[in-house]
């Protein structure tokens, strides 16, 4: 019997409005809120909305042998609030059923896991007090942005009292070992590891429609013979992708709903697969050995690390500018401030500075707004400025005002 | 006085200098009883037509369907010139040159027909690919122009080199005298790597013109040293500025920071690079100050790169390519403008900034810095002197106020009257010249 745990990413970033250098020091409206709405609106009615009718569907069908995980970032929830209060609801039917685990992951996500452990903290008890507010259960399970992991982030995880982690299935890292089996951290063993198969995975995100994919079309028996299949050894099998890929990324008109609707009940009928959630998984078998994983890693490109946000002189021009502002955003503790500071991390906003477009141009490309990387950073540098000169004023008008209260009390 | 000119750009849709000094010169030309028709490849529809006579090139129509009738004598007296270009949506002149040197040949009409020639040419008012297909094209109507406009006109003045093969083109239509005018020579854009393509057009038309015009003597030295233009041949008339009637109220301060500003095409001529060296090493000493980069170029990415990796991205912003309004807002908000070309034939836009109150540091390579007094001049690579002038423009409040007031006193007397009335005294040269 191998367990199957499927984890899907709900993500979408606050984006910023075409912000010049004279709406600076005027304008505090940062983002784009034409854009923001219609595109949630529209992923919500194509993609939200069916999926997790299918998936509670499914759910009841199969009386809880069904069960997957989600984590949800908290800049998509902000969203489901504003514009599409629906989904909100559904997820929470979801919840409902038991069968569904939410995880923990950074609140905007963020990468503050490279920036610092103070910031990474405070990202992340952001995201779990929302996950307590909204679905009622404080998440045990975390996965971290794009799925960035190194010996060090996760760590700093478990410090956090997580129990399980996911990570990629990276073939730099893994070498000739196996993403089927349960890895421990190696600085503390107690974390456990859930490695993304990213072939399986990449079969329904990214070759589901590919017509060009010598394994098209794609049925749910084929792919569940694979799942069983004696090629593809081991206790688990860790299917995370991207929860856009239905209806979305994967258009419904390429039958991904179909699919989906199929894979539970043919898995299930073949009697050599369970489903299980991320925690279950990682309870139900013991840690095959530790990974190692010295450098950081995440599921992005084909090289799988982080220059994707972090890889050339712009992105780390405005990673450093943004985490310059931590300690001033803390001493603030307003709550308007603290909004803009978190759709700010967003790492949205370095993917679109990259200028690696080579492998992966299509995919990157795919999820930019922006004419050029230059653009981008024009941009978020400017609206980052302004950000600046209002943290410094609000500060100043406070330190102003605590010394006046100071000098009435003596 | 009556004046054939070929320009290229006309304000709003400007894309430099350029456009800004015709449209002043025409004003000052028009002051000075000087008639001027204005050709350039595309006229919009919301110019200020009051003082010149915009002809829409692009509404001219090729009358070549004429050739069963009188235009054989416009053939005669014109030859065309092969040019290589990359793609002929309509007709392109090599075309024409061929069918015209079998006509010639054979003096059979090649076209019966007279269809294709009946469309209009329609020119890009904006530099593109396909440019030196269209400097040609454009001769081609030029002619036209000047057969339609024979008798009518007495000189003919064309703008750099885009518009010399016009120049040529009426000169040779007409016999009329031809004054080009050097605005920019191929050495102050691409530095010793020319392009000898555009160094050829420009040399044939400044002997092909009977007098030249230049913008500064730093510009007459470049054309009678590279271009063996006679020295008796070209004359310097400085760029003057022109006054907006009534400026509108200075747009309301977002940051309180100083802030210097660089406005300009970001290439290699405009020394962008040297604005941010400067401007780094002003940040290390003082931390209220912004530093905007205004327009666009093929150097832009470049210098974002540059930016970044000094780490001052948060204290340098770019605008993008700004026009009308917003060029007149950015110099409102400046506190000090710096222009620190490589090489800038005259560089028009150090005095739209004095116009406004702004202090400017301008680089000694520059045309400019021939006619001002009240300007901080710097070698545009002596970083180390832009970023003092720049901090001492910034911190010492008795400083910038002595350069914008006494600024403004000087730019208000270069005025177009004056450069207009030297142009007219050249057009006189040029017509005794040809006599």
């Amino acid at each position: 019997m191998k367990t199957v745990c499927l984890y899907f990413q709900v993500h979408q970033p606050w984006r910023l409005k075409n912000y010049r250098f004279f709406n600076m020091g005027k304008d505090h409206n940062y983002l784009d809120d034409l854009t923001n709405r219609s595109i949630m609106q529209k992923i919500a009615r194509q993609c939200y909305l069916p999926m997790n009718s299918l998936l509670l569907k499914t759910i009841k069908e199969q009386k809880g042998k069904f069960r997957c995980s989600f984590s949800i970032t908290g800049t998509a929830i902000e969203q489901f609030r504003a514009y599409a209060p629906e989904v909100l609801d559904s997820f929470r039917e979801l919840a409902a059923t038991g069968c569904v685990e939410f995880l923990a992951e950074t609140y905007s996500h963020s990468l503050a896991s490279l920036a610092s452990k103070e910031d990474f903290t405070d990202q992340v008890k952001r995201h779990t007090a929302l996950m307590k507010a909204e679905f009622g259960v404080k998440p045990v399970a975390f996965r971290n942005t794009e799925l960035i992991y190194s010996d060090e982030i996760g760590a700093m995880v478990a410090e956090l009292g997580f129990k399980v982690m996911l990570a990629e299935g990276a073939r730099h890292v893994l070498g000739w070992k196996s993403p089927n089996f349960v890895y421990a951290n190696a600085i503390d063993q107690k974390l456990r590891l859930l490695l993304r198969n990213y072939k399986l995975s990449d079969d329904i995100a990214f070759r589901f429609s590919d017509r060009g994919w010598d394994q098209y079309p794609l049925t749910a028996e084929k792919y569940v013979s694979w799942l069983t299949s004696e090629e593809n050894p081991g206790e688990v099998v860790n299917l995370f992708m991207d929860y856009e890929t239905f209806g979305e990324h994967q258009h419904a008109d390429t039958g991904i709903f179909e699919f989906m609707k199929a894979l539970p009940a043919a898995a299930l009928k073949s009697k050599q697969i369970e489903f299980c959630t991320v925690s279950e998984t990682a309870k139900k078998y013991q840690p095959v050995s530790v990974l190692h994983c010295p450098h950081v890693m995440s599921w992005a490109d084909e090289e799988r690390d982080v220059t994707a946000w972090l890889g050339n002189e712009l992105q780390n021009e405005a990673f450093a500018k943004l985490y310059d502002q931590k300690e001033k955003i803390e001493k603030l503790k307003s709550k308007d401030f603290d909004y803009v500071w978190n759709f700010l991390q967003t790492s949205d906003h370095f993917y679109y500075m990259a200028t690696k477009w080579l492998s992966d141009g299509d995919v990157h490309s795919y999820f930019n707004p922006y004419g050029s990387s230059y653009e981008a950073f024009i941009n978020y540098m400017n609206v980052l400025s302004d950000f600046i000169i209002e943290v410094d004023k609000a500060l100043e008008a406070k330190t102003a005002k605590s010394a006046k209260t100071a000098k009435k009390k003596a | 006085m009556r004046v054939l000119m070929f320009g290229w750009e006309f304000p709003p849709h400007i894309a430099g200098g350029l456009g800004t000094a015709c449209y002043g010169m025409t004003r000052g030309l028009a002051r000075n009883g000087v008639e001027v028709t204005f050709v350039m490849p595309r006229a919009y529809g919301d110019e200020d037509r009051r003082f010149v006579h915009v002809v829409n090139a692009s509404d001219v129509e090729a009358l070549y369907n004429m050739t069963d009738g009188g235009a054989d004598d416009i053939l005669k007296k014109m030859s065309f010139i092969h040019i290589d270009s990359n793609m002929v949506p309509y007709i392109s002149p090599e075309e024409y040159a061929s069918y015209h040197e079998e006509y010639v040949k054979s003096g059979r009409k090649v076209w019966s027909t007279t269809d294709v020639w009946k469309q209009r040419y329609t020119f890009s008012g904006k530099y593109g690919a396909n440019l030196m297909e269209e400097v040609a094209r454009y001769a081609v109507v030029a002619a036209q122009v000047a057969k339609e406009l024979e008798g009518k006109f007495d000189v003919i003045h064309a703008h750099d080199w885009l518009t010399y093969f016009a120049g040529i083109a009426a000169k040779r239509v007409s016999g009329k005298p031809l004054v080009v005018h050097m605005h920019a020579t191929e050495y102050d854009r691409s530095g010793e790597n020319i392009n000898t393509q555009t160094y050829a057009i420009e040399r044939a038309g400044m002997h092909a013109a009977d007098m030249v015009i230049a913008v500064s003597n730093l510009t007459r030295n470049i054309v009678i040293e590279k271009y063996g233009v006679p020295a008796d041949r070209v004359v310097t008339v400085h760029n003057a500025v022109r006054f907006a009637e009534n400026s509108a109220a200075a747009p309301e301060r977002g940051v309180k920071d100083k802030i210097v500003t660089f406005l300009g095409r970001i290439t290699y001529q405009k020394g962008p690079d040297y604005f941010v060296e400067a401007a780094a090493k002003v940040l290390k000493r003082v931390p209220n100050v912004r530093f905007v980069m205004a327009g666009s170029g093929d150097m832009m990415n470049h210098v974002i790169r540059r930016v970044a990796r000094l780490g001052i991205a948060d204290r340098f912003h770019f605008t993008g390519f700004l026009r009308g309004e917003d060029v007149h807002k950015m110099f409102q908000l400046s506190d000090v403008y710096i222009m620190p070309s490589v090489s800038e034939p005259f560089g028009i836009s150090p005095l739209e900034a004095m116009r406004s109150n702004v202090p400017v540091i301008i680089s000694k390579q520059s045309g400019v810095a021939e006619v001002l007094d009240y300007a901080v001049k710097v070698d545009y690579w002596d970083v180390d002197a832009m970023a003092d002038a720049i901090y001492g423009l910034i911190t010492y409040p008795a400083l910038s106020k002595m350069f914008a007031e006494k600024g403004l006193e000087e730019v208000t007397g270069l005025k177009w009257n004056n450069a207009a009335a030297k142009i007219k005294a050249v057009y006189e040269q040029a017509i005794e010249r040809k006599k």
